[in-house]
């Protein structure tokens, strides 16, 4: 297992916008990627209702995990870094596309 | 021979063609045993992938950024990979694709509606993408506006902001619905796109796919069967009469003696700027910016409001921009506002009253229009800008604010007003504020005791009722006595007849859908302000709001053909 430690920085939180561009980039990454709050229970990155559901706020440190058996580990490792600069963001202060 | 139906005509116009219900949520029929769980399987992961393609098709012809972005947050919810393995796990236990989509789905929706909030917001999305896969699933139309390719006129029961969201007005070609009433979405929308429409109309639900029909949207009523021959005429009668408007209209606003009514648009964001409303456009009489708040579990920040606010001082330098703080609460409820437990949420803590709870709401939002100006005012732009507050009640809550929005060194402060205590003591807010705006629906709505979501009522919500009437001439009367602007923002100025019963009242600026302009600009050149005091006064004298329309409607077409 490999895991990130981030604090979310979208002033909405992961919630609307931020969320969606979150679980698009997960479901891009070639592992499976979950995300945890504290010790909650891992949720999958890639399920915008499951990341809805943990209400993840401005400002909460969250989790990011990846599997290390059977996987490339550098690909792990690739993206847990994606997903952890992502979430360092303020996505609600980024333009839209379009 | 044709059957007539009569409804309430709530946006202007004629037009002719084919009838096109929306499409119905499907009916699941009793399950079947499943005996090949893996063709089940695939049926439900066809139909799942069908409805985000479908969905990310519409996403991309989508004009709206906040359509898009609900259809973008829609593709996803269809893609979840959480979802599609519930759907599976209810195979496995036996059902069959179509009862697998429609119990995960529910199931899911109303765990959402549950928690309430932003998730809870979400429900109806979960039950609109169950309907659209189970449909699939059963091979059966599409629930939501028919596609067939060549122009229409949408009949519905109703219609809901989400279900107009994609709505093309180069194909749809009128709105008839079941129910609404004159400030339902239906009406709004319809008028907002220039599109003829009859709503409140029973016998609707039984107009037949593909049947001819005329849809008058001033009369209120719809001819069912009518020939082919009829319909072209109709339909070039209509282009002719658009054609018409357009020429005899070429603003700004005046009177036919040239007694000048500024005619300003009701926009939410620089984005619904029509093309071409940078040169036209006499500026923004309604500014709404709960668009910025909707869907968020925190107020947005003062940097993002900034920019907002400052795009359309951008796009319209030196034009008027009258600003209206954040109108959250009832019809529109903000999840950080946290109001669900209201027993009446149209009497409840909504509009100026929010900031009773959430002050800081208020100060951001006005740090952000103040810093909004010194940053079109260091770029070298005029900028012309008001702000008011809507459901101001009393002079103190008026004085207040007046004080606030000063405080930030902004110029020009108003009080909305739609509550009838509000206008009874127009004259008081008006020593407090320097402009008023009355936003006729809301007021509408508490003038007569009949709430705006009520379609059963909407002969009490019609804007010509003459007790509404009353309250706006006594508002126009203490802005004339105080020598101060009171105008018209709400949807009464988009009827153009209305429009100028308005400016005879003393009204002095009109704010509207910018689709409604030229109409409104045309009828309003055709007559002098005498005359325009003339209708008001037969307006004010109806017994009510049918009457009211009919005698100003042959007054003002008597005055017109002398």
């Amino acid at each position: 297992m490999s895991e990130r430690t981030v604090t979310v920085a979208s002033s909405s939180g992961l919630h609307a916008r931020p969320a969606a561009l979150f679980v698009k980039a997960a479901a891009a990454q070639p592992v499976p990627v979950k995300l945890r709050v504290g010790d909650g229970p891992p949720a999958d990155a890639r399920s915008i209702l499951a990341v809805l559901a943990l209400r993840v706020g401005h400002g909460t440190t969250v989790t990011l995990i990846a599997p290390d058996e059977g996987a490339d580990g550098a690909a792990a490792e690739q993206a847990l870094d994606t997903l952890a600069e992502l979430l360092a963001r303020d996505l609600d202060a980024e333009p839209v596309d379009g | 021979m044709a059957d007539t139906l009569h409804g309430l005509g709530v946006s202007a116009g004629a037009a002719a063609g084919p009838a096109l219900r929306m499409g119905r949520a499907p009916r699941l029929p009793a399950p079947h045993t499943v005996t090949e769980p893996e063709a089940e399987r695939s049926a439900v992961r066809g139909a799942l992938d069908h409805v985000a393609e479908e969905l990310t098709r519409r996403a991309a012809r989508a004009t709206d950024p906040q359509a898009r972005a609900i259809l973008d947050a829609q593709v996803l919810i269809a893609q979840d990979p959480m979802l599609a393995a519930s759907c599976d796990a209810e195979i496995t236990a036996g059902l069959d694709a179509a009862h697998a989509v429609h119990f995960a789905f529910t199931q899911q929706a109303e765990g959402l509606r549950e928690a309430g909030g932003y998730l809870g917001e979400r429900a109806a999305d979960l039950e609109d993408l169950r309907d659209r896969a189970v449909a699939r699933i059963l091979g059966e139309p599409m629930p939501g506006i028919p596609d067939p390719g060549h122009s229409f006129i949408l009949v519905a029961d109703d219609l809901a902001p989400a279900d107009t969201a994609t709505l093309d007005p180069a194909r749809v070609l009128a709105l008839v619905t079941q129910r609404g009433g004159p400030t339902s979405h239906t009406a709004i929308l319809a008028r907002a796109l220039g599109l003829p429409a009859v709503v409140a109309c029973p016998g609707a639900d039984a107009i037949e796919d593909g049947v001819l029909i005329h849809v008058d949207g001033t009369a209120g009523t719809v001819q069912l069967g009518i020939t082919p021959e009829y319909a072209l005429e109709v339909a070039g009668e209509a282009e002719r009469a658009a054609a018409r408007a357009r020429q005899a209209f070429a603003g700004p606003g005046r009177t036919a003696d040239g007694h000048r009514v500024p005619l300003m648009l009701n926009i939410g964001s620089a984005d619904d700027l029509p093309s071409g409303a940078t040169q036209d456009a006499e500026g923004v009489g309604l500014l709404r910016t709960e668009l910025l708040f909707l869907g968020r579990h925190d107020p947005p920040g003062l940097e993002e409001q900034r920019d907002a606010y400052a795009r359309v001082l951008r796009a319209l330098p030196g034009r008027r921009i009258v600003l209206r703080t954040l109108d959250a609460g009832a019809d529109k409820p903000l999840p950080f506002l946290a109001l669900d437990d209201e027993p009446n949420p149209a009497l409840g803590i909504r509009g100026l009253r929010t900031s009773r709870r959430r002050p800081e709401v208020l100060e951001t939002q006005l740090a952000a229009v103040a810093q909004a100006v010194q940053d079109a005012a260091t770029e070298n732009l005029a900028a012309d800008l008001w702000v008011m507050a809507p459901m101001v009640s009393t002079a103190r809550e008026a004085a207040d604010f007046a004080a606030q929005v000063r405080g930030h060194g902004l110029a020009k402060v108003g009080a909305m007003v739609e509550v009838p205590a509000a206008a009874l003591r127009a004259e008081q807010l008006l020593e407090h504020v320097d402009f008023l705006s009355i936003g006729t629906n809301d007021l509408g709505q508490y003038t007569m005791a009949a709430d705006r979501q009520c379609g059963e009522l909407a002969d009490l919500l019609d804007p010509w009722q003459p007790a509404l009437l009353d309250l706006i001439a006594l508002c126009a009367e203490a802005g004339k006595q105080a020598g101060k602007p009171v105008g018209v923002c709400g949807e009464a100025a988009s009827d153009p007849l209305l429009a100028c019963v308005l400016v005879g009242l003393g009204i002095s600026s009109l704010s509207m859908s910018p689709g409604a302009v030229s109409r409104v600009g045309a009828e309003l050149s055709r007559h002098t302000l005498d005359q325009c005091a003339l209708l008001a006064g037969l307006a004010l004298d109806a017994a009510d709001a049918a009457q009211a329309r009919k005698v100003v409607a042959e007054s003002a077409l008597h005055a017109s053909r002398e």
